[in-house]
């Protein structure tokens, strides 16, 4: 099939089990929300989708074939937006992100372009050192034009961003999902309005050692 | 829940653990005792170390156990990686501080050997330093283990150190041919038979058949309490849940 | 967006995280420099230990040098990927086309050229200060020329090993040093040859220490990628 799915998925980290049994699936123009209370394994979830994690059971497919096959391809087709913000802090905005568009072996045609859609073309000669956290986030964000990738999978994209930030982010998620990417995204926030649907994970008791007999 | 993983339910190792561990133990009480009596009763002097040569009885079983079990924590470190088997991890981990202990045992007895035979309580020559290599080895892969707060990182990181450090086992082993050193080549293991006598011979391997199964049994016990420390925890994790 | 417009080549994305480190490393303003300041303090600081008779510095110099140069490159290994780890670079650098193997070549080449490269310049100094015979200093920096990169590539699997762990910096001498032993014993092997006077007994050591470092190349990348996957696990 086509788009990208994850089967009986089961994440074990640190002894813990984090979750068991979850499917998900998401088609190209698709987005998809993961949902649910701190600690029931969003970021585990996505790093599984990234393939930081193996997951212990299930398995996760791009076009039906699993991403494990080869993973440099599908770090290819992915763009990860974590926590941090990947910044090095003496290297100017344009040569932060020129820096990713170039080690993913694209030019650095779209930096500009990228740096001014996402309203800090102005920050393009400043050294991240002088950014804002809001500021950092949006450079951080700007990889998504700047590498064009089919798949976006996102840890709460839209922390440390104001209203307006909020918005355009919200925006070029739209204009990605018309042209058939892919958004997956872990957050409180309800973004997309109608266009996403909603995976939400529950809390689980457990063990790697499942009986404790 | 009972089968999350298909091995990671390590039930059934405890059980074979718990059935061969009486073995293990009456079968290296009985090896050390036989061996260590023709050991340092019942065989000759040497014409050239004299009594001190009986040390050899501990020193060689305990050198040969520090490289096989090396090369254990490099087949499991090896299992471990690709198969990702959780009880391969736990093997490594039990492992590494016995071969740690061998190895010291090694490098003691060879020293209170070294003295009588060459004079001298320690020497830099191949040999010796490799096998210096080997407890460093050892000491740093127990350190690795325990120095993440997740033991999972803890364990593939000191997988991959094992796995690079196995190098030097044949350096250990070809050391004696490749350099010119004090420490004498080898006398059992040889493409032309033993050059040892039969007296001495049949001792030595007693030793170390006693050595290899002293290993097991301890091997097992400290798997199964590894085992019984992770169900601690999962309990523990599952309270704090509620 | 397929998967040809984003794999044209292994060498551009090399080059550019090449270019990337050594630029990060001038900006930080001379983590080289500290690194060849304290390469040469610490093998100045001997004399002072044992005396500043010639012939005694002549017999240990060789070893004094090997030993700081190889402090130097373990003390400086230990940030190679520790930086990139804790803001996060890391994890992006393993979603690229390219294999994590040569990212690490990269990244090891970034290192030994701002900390290896330095300490061979430094070397001759060290030379003269331990009256080294001028037969020597050909031979020695031979040597360092083939010993430094096994030292930036060993220690990367260290470094790589020990990124989030307690107690980073000792546990990584404890890992390493003994994989440096090796490097050392032929190392200093070439400077003894030379100084004894015989050009030939200096080749073997010579092609030992060239072995070693190809057979780090191929081993060392696998296993300090192996290394920065599970770290980022």
């Amino acid at each position: 099939m086509s788009g990208f799915e994850g089967r009986d998925l089961t994440c074990i980290r640190g002894g813990r089990l984090v979750f068991e049994g979850v499917n998900f699936a998401a088609s190209p123009g698709q987005a998809l929300l993961l949902r649910g209370p701190n600690g029931v394994g969003k970021s585990s979830l996505l790093r599984l989708m990234v393939g930081f994690l193996v997951p212990a059971a299930g398995t996760i497919n791009w076009d039906g074939t699993p991403i494990s096959s080869d993973r440099d391809a599908h770090g290819a087709r992915s763009v990860y937006i974590g926590h941090l913000d990947a910044l090095k802090l003496s290297l100017t905005g344009a040569q932060n992100l020129s820096f990713w568009a170039r080690i993913n072996g694209h030019g650095k045609d779209h930096v500009l372009a990228a740096l001014e859609r996402f309203g800090i073309l102005h920050l393009a000669d400043i050294p991240a050192q002088l950014m804002s956290a809001g500021q950092r986030k949006r450079l951080n964000l700007a990889r998504l034009i700047a590498v064009p990738s089919p798949l976006w999978l996102m840890d709460e994209p839209v922390t440390s961003l104001d209203a307006e930030g909020s918005e355009l982010i919200e925006d070029i998620m739209a204009v990605h999902l018309d042209a058939g990417g892919i958004v997956i995204a872990a957050t409180h926030q309800d973004l997309l309005g109608n266009r996403a649907t909603e995976l939400r994970l529950t809390p689980v008791i457990g063990s790697e050692y499942g009986d404790l007999a | 829940m009972a089968d999350l993983h298909k091995f990671a339910n390590p039930n059934r190792f405890v059980r074979i653990a718990r059935a061969v561990l009486p073995w293990s133990n009456i079968v290296t009480a009985l090896l050390l005792i036989s061996g260590l009596y023709l050991a340092l009763f019942n065989s000759p002097a040497d014409y050239q170390h004299g009594q001190s040569v009986r040390i050899m009885y501990v020193h060689v079983p305990s050198a040969w156990m520090s490289m096989s079990i090396y090369s254990f924590l490099f087949v499991a470190s090896l299992v471990a990686l690709i198969w990702r088997h959780p009880l391969a991890h736990l093997a490594a981990r039990a492992a590494a501080p016995i071969g740690a202990g061998f190895t010291l045992v090694t490098l003691v007895t060879g020293s209170l050997w070294g003295k009588p035979g060459w004079g001298t309580w320690w020497v830099w020559d191949a040999r010796l330093t490799s096998v210096l290599v080997l407890f460093f080895l050892y000491l740093g892969h127990i350190a690795l283990t325990h120095a993440h707060d997740n033991p999972e990182r803890g364990a593939k990181a000191a997988a991959i150190l094992a796995i690079v450090g196995f190098v030097n086992v044949p350096i250990i082993k070809y050391s004696v041919d490749w350099w010119n050193t004090l420490h004498q080549g080898a006398s059992v293991i040889r493409a032309d038979g033993p050059s040892i006598d039969g007296s001495m011979l049949t001792p030595l391997l007693l030793m170390s058949l006693a050595f290899t199964t002293y290993f097991v049994s301890v091997l097992l016990i400290r798997i199964q309490s590894e085992i019984n420390a992770r169900k601690i925890q999962a309990l523990q994790l599952s309270q704090a849940a509620g | 967006m397929t998967n040809q417009t984003t794999r044209n080549g292994t060498f551009a994305p090399m080059l550019a995280l090449l270019g990337r480190d050594l630029r990060l490393s001038l900006a930080s303003g001379g983590d080289s420099a500290m690194v060849v300041v304290f390469f040469v303090l610490a093998a100045i600081l001997f004399p002072f230990g044992v005396g500043p008779e010639s012939a005694v510095l002549t017999r240990i110099g060789s070893g004094v040098i090997w030993v700081t140069a190889l402090l130097a490159v373990l003390l400086s290994v230990e940030r190679l990927f520790l930086a990139d780890y804790e803001d996060g670079s890391l994890e992006l650098l393993a979603l690229t086309p390219l294999p994590m193997e040569f990212l690490v070549l990269a990244k090891v080449a970034a290192h030994w050229l701002t900390t290896g490269l330095p300490l061979l310049v430094a070397t001759p100094i060290l030379g003269l200060l331990y009256h080294l015979p001028p037969a020597a200093f050909g031979p020695m920096i031979l040597a360092l020329m083939l010993g430094t990169p096994t030292l930036s590539l060993v220690g990367a699997i260290g470094s790589a090993l020990t990124l989030g762990s307690r107690r980073g910096g000792v546990l990584l001498s404890l890992l390493v040093l003994p994989l440096y032993v090796p490097v050392l014993i032929f190392g200093t092997a070439v400077v003894d040859a030379a100084i004894s006077g015989s050009g030939e007994t200096a080749k073997t050591p010579i092609m030992i220490l060239a072995a070693l470092l190809l057979a780090s190349l191929a081993l060392a990348p696998w296993a300090t990628a192996a290394a920065v996957r599970q770290a980022l696990e």
